[in-house]
């Protein structure tokens, strides 16, 4: 939060009448991370699931990659939070003094469920018997590693295999529902606020679930074709076509659900809607039709919906693929901006409005949010160094009875 | 049950341990007593020294100041509005207290706000009413009208 030094220099953030606490933003950049990051964990944890649950086999070659993007991710989730709130060594308190008294206390039960019980569980499974081949292989500490990872169970029979990959299917089952929950979850932090009418709606939680989806699903686009030209790989355009093909139906929902609610609002017109068409008009001009809208939205959609009926050649789609996924994560991010930030940017006797600078060098927040975004790659590099999906054993058949 | 589900188990059976013993060790106090916070932190709050001492105290040694100021239209405020909290003062006279000469200080209570009642505090345009000269140079600070 910025230090106001005299009246006269806050007045210049104001336009019209608003409270005196509606100055200054209480969440900045940070909370913008945070249902950012959190819908990145969501989205490409459901793209795994497509695969598993749903048998799409061509998502194959990405399931094991957007489990562990989902995880690499889902290890930072808090940090915005803890830092937003400047004391981040009394974090174990949290952990420490549960309760179920408020929403925002709530989030602690769900991400360990999500972490501990989806996560980490239907990776272990999946990667089990890889660990244990890999312990045989390495020496010294490495050995000792993976040998840790699997918790010192050596069973490499093809039963122990099918319990794996049954167990998995389950948590897999049991990981879907969760992953709503995660996301919804953030979406019902501020979908129940009543106070906010840019908030205050029940569509919040699926639309936050379905933009999760949507850039879930973006991110490990990007990363899987990254993570194939870094390795000098050639890149299975089948499985590529079919994450694009799924972008594309879910980008359709979300947009759906997004002017839904936006007409909705429209033609319900209460006494919220004048400030909020000039804010949108206004303020939100640039993050929200151009950013969110027009680079999030209708330029993928146009591609992708193009490349559903004419499939050009497979450099150029690679190229226009890369480059979607890329406007898809803009789009979203700008679209939690425009949720968190310009929710706080009117004031709530719908007469004002404050303003919020973003200082590029030297602001906190900003500095921050860069880091939480990139740690996480670091941690997918060191994942994908530890359990490399392209060393696993094929997977074990079950037959069918 | 397969092995590497009893292992499982296990691991998560002691993770849970070591959660209940760190929840048990850690947990403050009094947590609860009144509901999801330290009813501590009430007792705690409560027995911090005061940082102001009020404006009677500063009468003790300051008599003349404070009894120009009794008379004058700045009666009701604290000296330590004006100088700053003042429980080092009080014990120790060297210590000093602040001085603030500029019109900030002055126009922080007295520049137009129509957030503010005019018949309650008198406002004044800091631009238009004698600019660029400072307040102090006309009227009193311990009594305006002098
Ligand atoms: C124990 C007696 C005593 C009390 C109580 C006391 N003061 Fe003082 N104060 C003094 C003395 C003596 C000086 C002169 C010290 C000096 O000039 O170094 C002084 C000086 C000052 C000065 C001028 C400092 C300067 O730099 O010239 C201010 C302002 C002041 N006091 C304010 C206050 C306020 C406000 C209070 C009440 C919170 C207060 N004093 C309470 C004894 C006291
Ligand atoms: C409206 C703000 C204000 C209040 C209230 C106020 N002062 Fe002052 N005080 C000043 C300013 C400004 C000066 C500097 C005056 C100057 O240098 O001409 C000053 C100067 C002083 C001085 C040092 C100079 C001198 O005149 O001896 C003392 C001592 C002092 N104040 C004590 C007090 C005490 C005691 C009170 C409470 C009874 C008090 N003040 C209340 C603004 C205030
Ligand atoms: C903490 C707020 C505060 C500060 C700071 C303050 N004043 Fe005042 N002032 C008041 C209040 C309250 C009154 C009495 C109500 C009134 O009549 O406006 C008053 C009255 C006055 C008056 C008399 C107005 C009238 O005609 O009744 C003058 C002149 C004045 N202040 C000048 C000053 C100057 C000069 C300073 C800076 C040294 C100053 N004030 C600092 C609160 C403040
Ligand atoms: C050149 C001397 C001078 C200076 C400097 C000066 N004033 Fe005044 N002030 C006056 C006179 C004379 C009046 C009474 C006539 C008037 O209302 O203009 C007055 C009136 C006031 C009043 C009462 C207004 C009312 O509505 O009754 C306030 C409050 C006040 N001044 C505050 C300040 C403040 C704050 C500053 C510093 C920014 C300041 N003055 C600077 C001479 C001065």
């Amino acid at each position: 939060m910025d230090k106001i030094q005299s009246l006269y220099e806050a007045l210049t953030k104001v336009d019209g009448f608003i409270y005196p606490n509606e100055l200054a933003l209480n969440w900045d950049m940070l909370i913008v991370m945070y249902p950012y990051i959190t819908g990145l964990v969501a989205g490409a944890f459901i793209l795994a699931s497509l695969n598993r649950v749903f048998d799409i086999k061509a998502l194959r070659p990405t399931y094991e990659l957007s489990l562990l993007t989902a995880l690499s991710f889902m290890l930072v989730a808090t940090m915005p939070l803890i830092t937003h709130l400047g004391q981040p060594l009394r974090f174990y308190e949290m952990l420490i003094t549960p309760h179920l008294t408020s929403a925002m206390a709530i989030f602690g039960f769900v991400y360990l469920w999500y972490l501990m019980v989806v996560l980490l569980l239907e990776i272990w499974f999946d990667y089990r018997y890889d660990m244990v081949i890999w312990s045989r292989e390495k020496k010294g500490f490495m050995k000792f590693f993976y040998k840790a990872l699997t918790l010192w169970v050596s069973d490499t029979s093809p039963e122990s295999r099918k319990t794996d990959e049954k167990i998995g299917y389950f948590i897999t089952v049991v990981g879907i529902p969760s992953a709503f929950l995660l996301h919804g979850y953030v979406g019902f932090i501020f979908g129940s606020i009543k106070a906010n009418p840019w908030w205050s709606t029940v569509m919040m939680p699926v639309i936050f679930l379905f933009s999760a989806m949507v850039s879930g699903i973006a991110l490990v686009m990007f990363i899987y074709m990254v993570v194939t030209y870094l390795r000098k790989q050639k890149i299975d355009m089948n499985a590529l076509d079919t994450i694009a093909k799924y972008l594309f139906y879910i980008l359709i929902i979300d947009f759906t659900l997004e002017s839904l609610d936006q007409i909705h609002r429209i033609y319900e017109a209460d006494e919220s809607f004048d400030i909020l068409k000039i804010l949108v008009r206004g303020k939100l001009f640039f993050t929200f039709f151009i950013m969110q809208i027009g680079v999030g939205v209708v330029i993928p959609l146009a591609t992708l919906g193009f490349l559903q009926f004419k499939k050009p050649r497979v450099r150029i789609r690679k190229l226009i693929y890369w480059i979607i996924s890329i406007c898809v994560l803009v789009g979203i991010f700008y679209m939690r901006w425009n949720v968190v930030i310009g929710g706080q940017l009117f004031s709530k006797s719908f007469y004002g409005f404050t303003s919020y600078k973003v200082n590029l060098i030297g602001g906190s927040d900003v500095t921050l949010s860069l880091l939480w975004f990139i740690v996480p790659f670091f941690i997918l590099a060191f994942l994908l160094w530890l359990l490399p999906p392209w060393k696993k054993a094929p997977p074990i058949e079950i037959p069918e009875d | 049950m397969p092995l590497q589900v009893k292992r499982l188990l296990l691991v998560f059976a002691i993770f849970i341990g070591i959660m209940l013993v760190l929840k048990y060790v850690l947990t403050p106090d009094s947590w609860r007593e009144y509901g999801p916070y330290r009813g501590n932190a009430i007792g705690e709050i409560a027995s911090q020294q005061a940082k102001f001492v009020q404006k009677e105290s500063c009468a003790d040694c300051h008599d003349s100041i404070a009894e120009i100021k009794s008379l004058g239209e700045h009666i009701n405020l604290q000296c330590e509005i004006c100088h700053g909290p003042g429980y080092q003062h009080v014990d120790d006279e060297n210590f000093k207290m602040e001085i603030t000469k500029n019109n900030a200080l002055c126009l922080r209570c007295h520049t137009m706000n129509a957030a503010s009642p005019k018949n309650i505090i008198k406002q004044i345009d800091a631009i238009e009413h004698n600019e660029g000269e400072e307040c102090i140079t006309c009227h009193n600070p311990h009594q305006p009208w002098l």
